[in-house]
């Protein structure tokens, strides 16, 4: 007797006869035909057609028969709410019943029915099954008001749900406590900052007892939760992961590694020196590896979670290389993990074992696991120094298999360790070079390309090869476009004789011919500066490379943070902060690491991203040395005493940006060649080199309004008499912030004084979270809000923000005075950057002196501090200087005319106070004009000249 | 939480479906197909996929795809796990997890998942709570409620839902009170081609079959417990005494079951029972190869080999293997490229030996690749780490059970490199 006979159909109509059966008076028929039902119903035929039916049976004392009913009733009450009403009747008496089984029944049933005249007649019932004698009832109506408050949380908050449920966390039974943190968690998903779980201390001692005895789900509930609790001191910390560290040896891996997720995260706060902290760390190691021992999708899940581990604290499992050897059986997403946690832990102990194992994989037979392995091997070399010269031997082998794509593989990895380790591993190129022809991967291609025009003055026929590619140019890839012009600049530069004709193709093919804006871009930047200064664009383009780094796909430091905090959740399977895909209108709190380095602040804030900026910590900040550290600080995360920090690469990038930034601006912003036009029609352009004065547009995330704007701009600029307001320059180039570029300005409107930005997203993937924060400058400029970018940016779209400023931040002089450090941060990473806002901004409204006061101050104030600069090239009159100079808040006192000079006495005073007195001399017919500060800090002199001669001239 | 959940065959039909939320359209399903298209063979289907509303997440087990379906965040292994529980629900009440099975039981295990969650919350998944309220099919019993009327479902709330050892009814009544325990070691080892082990631990587990009367506490000792690297225990066994005394303490469940899983693993030599001396080859010139391969004994603790049998995956240029094997028999799927060498008992005095000649697709090259093998066997009575039981002791219960531990090593992932 099997159900597969409830399938079996007669020629009258399978509805028909069941409509007949349902109605039969014999209760075993009643019972087959119902039975029936739910059997179509599994396989997804409709039978909805029989609702008043089925209800009708409803009433019985069977109690298979009632949860066959009510099995069908939740399929189908949706569809039929007005017949699902007579069902309501049974559920109230059903939830008076005298059997805990029906009650719960009943009410866990109730809950399913997603109809909403339903559900009000289920308060009732459930308010009751909540305060239940029996523990069976209570913890299946907790449950159920999750379910309530999915079809309509208002009505659950009117109704006083939500208290209810937190009481039972409290309650007797452990289970009962587990599945009220499991529905408090979920209700909680959609209202993130409502506090349901409110956790303290006796909550949380009251879970840990819960944990001991509940069910292996209950206990992944009640550890997720106590993951999002911030201990007090270590202490605590500590006495927490005692009760929790039993849970490693738990035979469900789930529960496992949501341990260790709460192990992880508590951990920060202990010290390190503490004999425990030892303990713990030894014992996280064996549970691991056991994880890998499990079935396959488990191994997978747990195997996306070590590899934030090891990125973490590399000493847990730092000895245990050989369990993530590769087996021919496991599946591919397990084989591509393993080999990533393997690179991972690579060092200099155990490098000979792993690329042994790693050349056996470059044999196998899967083509994306046999290319992993090659490259594994070449981040093997750039990781472990020891090892580069077996590293590329190992590769020249395998070049020699000549298998397509383990070749092409070869050869990407290969320029990669000509990166780490320059002019030490070129006699290899002869052997590329042969297998030149079978390269038909862009990225191949590409790399190789790069090798020859880096290392063109030691290739003799480099010319020959490149112009060998260069006859289907049209049909390469960008990448490849854009590796082979750069690379035959670099030719050209190495051997200007022999490839002047190539050089011009190249170009003329790259500008002329290509509608690929970055490819013509970029054709434009070699053709200006090989024709302005070849020795300027040599210093550009054959500039020293900075080397790359070991790590190359490191998880950056802050979304590790917050990844660690989300062990064992989608979040950590991807890699992404929870923000970035969970279902848009659920709120998302950011988890941080909170460390006992920190300076006791030892609660932690939900930072929900925007508000990430907040005081720094007021300390003195004696050198540019901690500059960078402080700056890291910026997002709310204390530094933290293991792991490097990762200082020295920020500092790099700073240094290079001005070197691009800076130079490249100059060289093209003086000229007017008659590319304007085409500057003006790529947007891209426009931006990138600051030409056009910047729009204006007031409002936040206004969208770009594009090339036109820009041009009325032109037009319009000059009439506004005003404040001189900069045109925007880039300050962050997209090259260096993984996609995102900031352009920006700093005006001063009646009074107060904005920031305004454009950042442009070039990266492929949104960006979001955005918040800044200032480093500590020398008038005390602070944003005086969040950072309002409220909706994400997508790829190639661009936002205007404007930041209004306040000037009481902390103060610290910087070189040059007008300089500001920014760091910005986003969901990708946090990027740094520095630029110069001109003194104006600071210039306050009321800064015109008293005549009087005026006289007195310029005797008052030692000639010493006197200084005086020329500004030449200006041609206009004292009265239109003086109208100018005012709009910039520098106030003219009194004017005098001395043998055809005139005198204009004018005072500004900055928002520290600070007053400046100007003496500026201009003779009619002559355009040099001179200037005479005088200020009792003469340090600001130089930019106070500076911002006369911007204004005077624009 | 757990949204849906659908059972999905090898051709890739969905046969099931269930929902514990409002009703998901199974359309949903595509993207998994889609996966399940790219990932050519059905293991390499990735266990979660993204898709732009929901989360999949699957697992595969007896050629059946278990798929869920999720909203919100939730933990993947949480899932994964239950997915698994629920296969082992269908295989434990049915005997075993098949399409045609769940067919014939679509009602019961339609019941069975609306027991094990509620709005995707896990409510029962113990074995022995389910059982009592959905009691699994027996012909004596159908027969029976078509004669009486009764039903197989329970109208009594399992006792041991919400007692402190939810995992053991009350009221357990034998005549003969047995507790049986098998030690069961799987070597899992990567051997490269000169013979040196690359890799190697052993994945322990102690079964249970446990029918005792009344509530007994048992508790076991075993004679080297620092063997043992990491443990991992059925939740009835009491961490603090195996923390302190290294000592399995519990009052174990009604029935089978899973005691312990442990591992053993670098810091303890492990042995290799058998060692292989093998060579294939594919010759540069002409579409053939050669093959031998022998097997002899290495550290067997004193006992026999058997079940001995290799599996060879052969590269896709293989066309035929014509070869001798002086014990056992040899076979050569040509669809899947498999060889399979089944030998048997390992006789130390006359080693078994494979030897021949492969033949290849003419004008295919030469392959790249060289096929691993796969060893399985078996050995009976031993316990290849050296664990051993010492005491197994009753208290709570007056009478006196049988008692009985049996050992067995078998090959787990035990792989050899050519």
């Amino acid at each position: 007797m099997t159900d597969s006979k409830y399938f079996t159909t007669t020629k009258k109509g399978e509805i028909f006869e069941l409509k007949a059966e349902l109605n039969s008076d014999k209760k075993e028929k009643k019972k087959e035909a119902v039975k029936k039902v739910i059997a179509s119903m599994t396989v997804g035929k409709d039978v909805s057609a029989l609702f008043p039916d089925v209800v009708n049976c409803m009433q019985t004392d069977n109690l298979e028969l009632k949860k066959l009913v009510y099995l069908y009733l939740m399929n189908y009450a949706k569809s039929q709410p007005d017949m699902a009403i007579m069902a309501v009747n049974t559920f109230v008496k059903d939830c008076e019943d005298l059997n805990p089984l029906i009650r719960a029944l009943a009410v866990r049933t109730m809950g399913c029915i997603r109809v909403d005249k339903i559900t009000e007649y289920l308060c009732e019932p459930l308010r009751k099954c909540l305060k239940d004698e029996d523990p069976y009832v209570r913890k299946t109506a907790a449950v159920c008001v999750a379910k309530l408050h999915d079809i309509n949380a208002q009505l659950v908050e009117d109704q006083g749900f939500l208290d209810t449920l937190k009481d039972l966390i409290s309650d007797s039974n452990p289970m009962v406590v587990a599945n009220a943190v499991a529905a408090l968690s979920e209700i909680a998903e959609s209202h993130p900052n409502s506090n349901l779980l409110d956790l303290n201390p006796q909550t949380i001692n009251k879970l840990l007892t819960a944990l001991n005895e509940c069910t292996e789900w209950g206990q992944i509930f009640i550890l997720d939760c106590l993951a999002n609790y911030s201990p007090r001191d270590d202490r605590e910390s500590q006495s927490i992961c005692e009760r929790v560290t039993p849970r490693l040896s738990h035979a469900n891996s789930a529960v496992v590694l949501s341990a260790v997720k709460v192990l992880m995260k508590f951990m920060e706060m202990l010290p390190k020196d503490l004999d425990y902290y030892g303990t713990l760390l030894k014992k996280l190691a064996p549970p691991l590896v056991t994880l890998l021992s499990a079935e396959p999708e488990l191994q997978y899940v747990a195997l996306r979670n070590i590899n934030l581990i090891v990125q973490r604290r590399p000493e847990i499992l730092k000895h245990e290389m050989k369990v993530f050897f590769v087996k021919y059986n496991d599946p591919i997403y397990v084989k591509l993990e393993k080999l990533d946690i393997m690179i991972r832990l690579a060092s200099q102990a155990n490098i000979a074992q792993v690329l042994a194992e790693l050349k056996e994989y470059a044999t196998e037979v899967d083509v994306d696991f046999v290319r992993k392995a090659v490259r594994a091997i070449g981040r093997c070399a750039i990781k472990v120094e020891q090892s580069a010269e077996r590293c590329v031997s190992t590769l020249l082998d395998l070049i020699q298999t000549k298998v397509n794509y383990v070749v092409q593989e070869a050869i990407v990895v290969i320029k990669d360790i000509f990166r780490k380790y320059p002019n030490k591993y070129e006699s290899v190129i002869a052997t590329l070079c042969e297998h030149l022809e079978s390269l038909d991967e862009p990225e191949a291609r590409a790399a190789m390309i790069w090798i020859v025009g880096e290392y063109a003055e030691r290739i003799d026929n480099a010319d020959e090869l490149l112009e060998s590619f260069l006859e289907g140019f049209h049909d390469e890839s960008t990448q490849v476009q854009l590796q082979l012009l750069t690379a035959i600049v670099k030719l050209f530069l190495k051997k200007p004789t022999e490839t002047q004709e190539l050089v011009q193709q190249v170009l003329s093919l790259a500008t002329q011919d290509s509608d690929n804006p970055d490819l013509r871009d970029r054709g434009y930047i070699y053709w200006r500066l090989l024709s302005t200064d070849p020795v300027a664009a040599k210093e550009v383009v054959l500039a020293e490379k900075p080397l790359i780094s070991e790590e190359t796909d490191l998880i950056e430091p802050t979304l590790l943070e917050e990844l660690i905090c989300h062990i064992g959740t989608l979040a950590s399977v991807y890699h992404k902060p929870p923000s970035a895909f969970v279902e848009g209108s659920r709120g998302v709190q950011h988890k941080r690491l909170t460390s006992s380095a920190g300076s006791g602040e030892s609660v932690e804030s939900p930072d929900t991203g925007s508000a990430a900026v907040s005081e720094a910590p007021p300390a003195v900040i004696p050198s540019q040395g901690d500059l960078l550290g402080d700056l890291l600080n910026l997002d709310l995360t204390p530094p933290t005493s293991t792991g490097p920090p990762p200082a020295a690469a920020p500092g790099m990038q700073l240094g290079a940006m001005d070197l691009l930034g800076g130079g490249l601006d100059s060289l093209m912003g003086d000229e007017s060649e008659p590319l304007g036009g085409d500057i003006g029609g790529s947007p891209a352009m426009g931006a990138g080199f600051g030409a056009p004065p910047a729009a204006m547009p007031a409002s936040f995330n206004a969208p770009i309004s594009g090339g036109l704007d820009d041009l009325f701009d032109l037009g319009g600029g000059g009439m506004t008499m005003g404040t001189y307001i900069p045109p925007k320059t880039v300050w962050l180039p997209a090259m260096k912030a993984k996609g995102l570029e900031i352009s920006g300005t700093f005006v001063r409107r009646s009074g107060v004084i904005q920031m305004e930005m454009t950042l442009n997203n070039k990266a492929m993937s949104v960006m979001s979270d955005f918040a800044i924060q200032f480093n500590r400058n020398s008038f005390g400029l602070a944003p005086a809000g969040p950072l309002q970018i409220l909706t994400p940016i997508s790829p190639n779209q661009s936002i205007e923000a404007a930041l209004p400023l306040s000037t009481v931040g902390p103060v610290m002089k910087m070189e040059p005075l007008n300089n500001l450090q920014v760091a910005v941060k986003n969901n990708i990473d946090v990027f740094y950057f520095s630029c110069q806002y001109p003194i104006s901004m600071l210039f306050l409204e009321d800064g015109k002196m008293e005549r009087q006061v005026f006289l007195a101050t310029w005797k008052d104030i030692p000639n010493e501090n006197e200084s005086q600069f020329q500004i030449k090239d200006c041609h206009l009159n004292s009265d239109a200087a003086s109208n100018k100079l005012q709009g910039s808040n520098i106030f003219t006192i009194a004017k005098r005319t001395v043998e055809g000079q005139d005198m204009l006495y004018q005072s500004m005073k900055l928002t520290n106070g600070i007053w400046v007195l100007a003496e500026l001399r201009v003779q009619a017919g002559n355009p040099n004009y001179t200037i005479s500060l005088k200020c009792r800090a003469p340090e600001v002199s130089q930019c106070v000249f500076q911002n006369y001669e911007t204004v005077l001239k624009n | 939480m757990i949204h849906s959940l659908f059972l999905i065959n090898h051709a890739g039909d969905i046969f099931l479906e269930k929902h514990w939320k409002s009703v998901i359209s199974r359309s949903v399903c595509d993207y998994f197909f889609e996966a399940k298209e790219k990932a050519v063979e059905p293991e390499n289907v990735p266990p979660v996929l993204q898709t732009p509303h929901h989360y999949l997440i699957s697992i595969y087990r007896d050629k059946l795809f278990f798929l869920s379906v999720v909203q919100t965040e939730v933990p993947p292994l949480f899932v994964i796990e239950f997915l698994h529980r629920v296969a082992d629900t269908i295989q434990d009440y049915f005997g075993e997890c098949s399409e045609s099975l769940i067919n014939d039981n679509v009602v019961t295990v339609y019941e069975l998942l609306e027991e094990m969650l509620d709005n995707g919350f896990p409510l029962a998944t113990e074995s022995n709570v389910l059982k009592e309220m959905i009691r699994p099919p027996t012909i004596l019993r159908s027969v029976v409620n078509t004669l009486t009327g009764s039903s197989n479902v329970g109208d009594k709330l399992p006792s041991g839902q919400l007692s402190s050892i939810p995992w053991r009814r009350a009221g357990v009544k034998y005549t003969n009170n047995e507790a049986y325990f098998d030690v069961i070691e799987e070597i899992d080892a990567i051997v490269d081609k000169s013979g040196t082990t690359v890799f190697a631990e052993i994945q322990g587990v102690i079964e249970a079959s446990v029918r005792l009367t009344g509530m007994p506490d048992l508790s076991m000792t075993f004679m080297n417990p620092s063997l043992l690297d990491d443990v991992s225990f059925h939740p009835c066994v009491r961490f603090k005494r195996w923390e302190s005394e290294r000592a399995l303490s519990f009052i174990p469940p009604d029935g089978n079951f899973t005691l312990m899983n442990y591992h053993v693993s670098s810091q303890n030599l492990v042995t290799i029972p058998v060692y292989v001396k093998q060579n294939i080859c594919f010759f540069e010139t002409g579409p053939c190869g050669r093959l031998d391969i022998t097997i002899g004994p290495k550290q067997t603790m004193g006992k026999t080999v058997e079940a001995l049998m290799v599996t060879i995956h052969m590269p896709k240029a293989v066309l035929s293997a014509n070869l001798t094997a002086t014990q056992g028999n040899y076979s050569y799927d040509l669809a899947t490229k498999v060889l399979v060498w089944d030998i048997g008992k390992l006789n130390p005095q006359k080693l078994p030996n494979l030897r021949g000649s492969l033949s290849l697709q003419s004008g295919a090259p030469k392959p790249e690749d060289n096929p691993s093998l796969n060893i399985d066997l078996k050995i009976q009575q031993v316990a290849i780490s050296g664990l051993k039981v010492s005491r197994l002791e009753m208290n709570g219960e007056k009478y006196k059970p049988f008692k009985g531990v049996k050992y067995l090593t078998k090959a787990g992932n035990f792989q050899v490199r050519t």
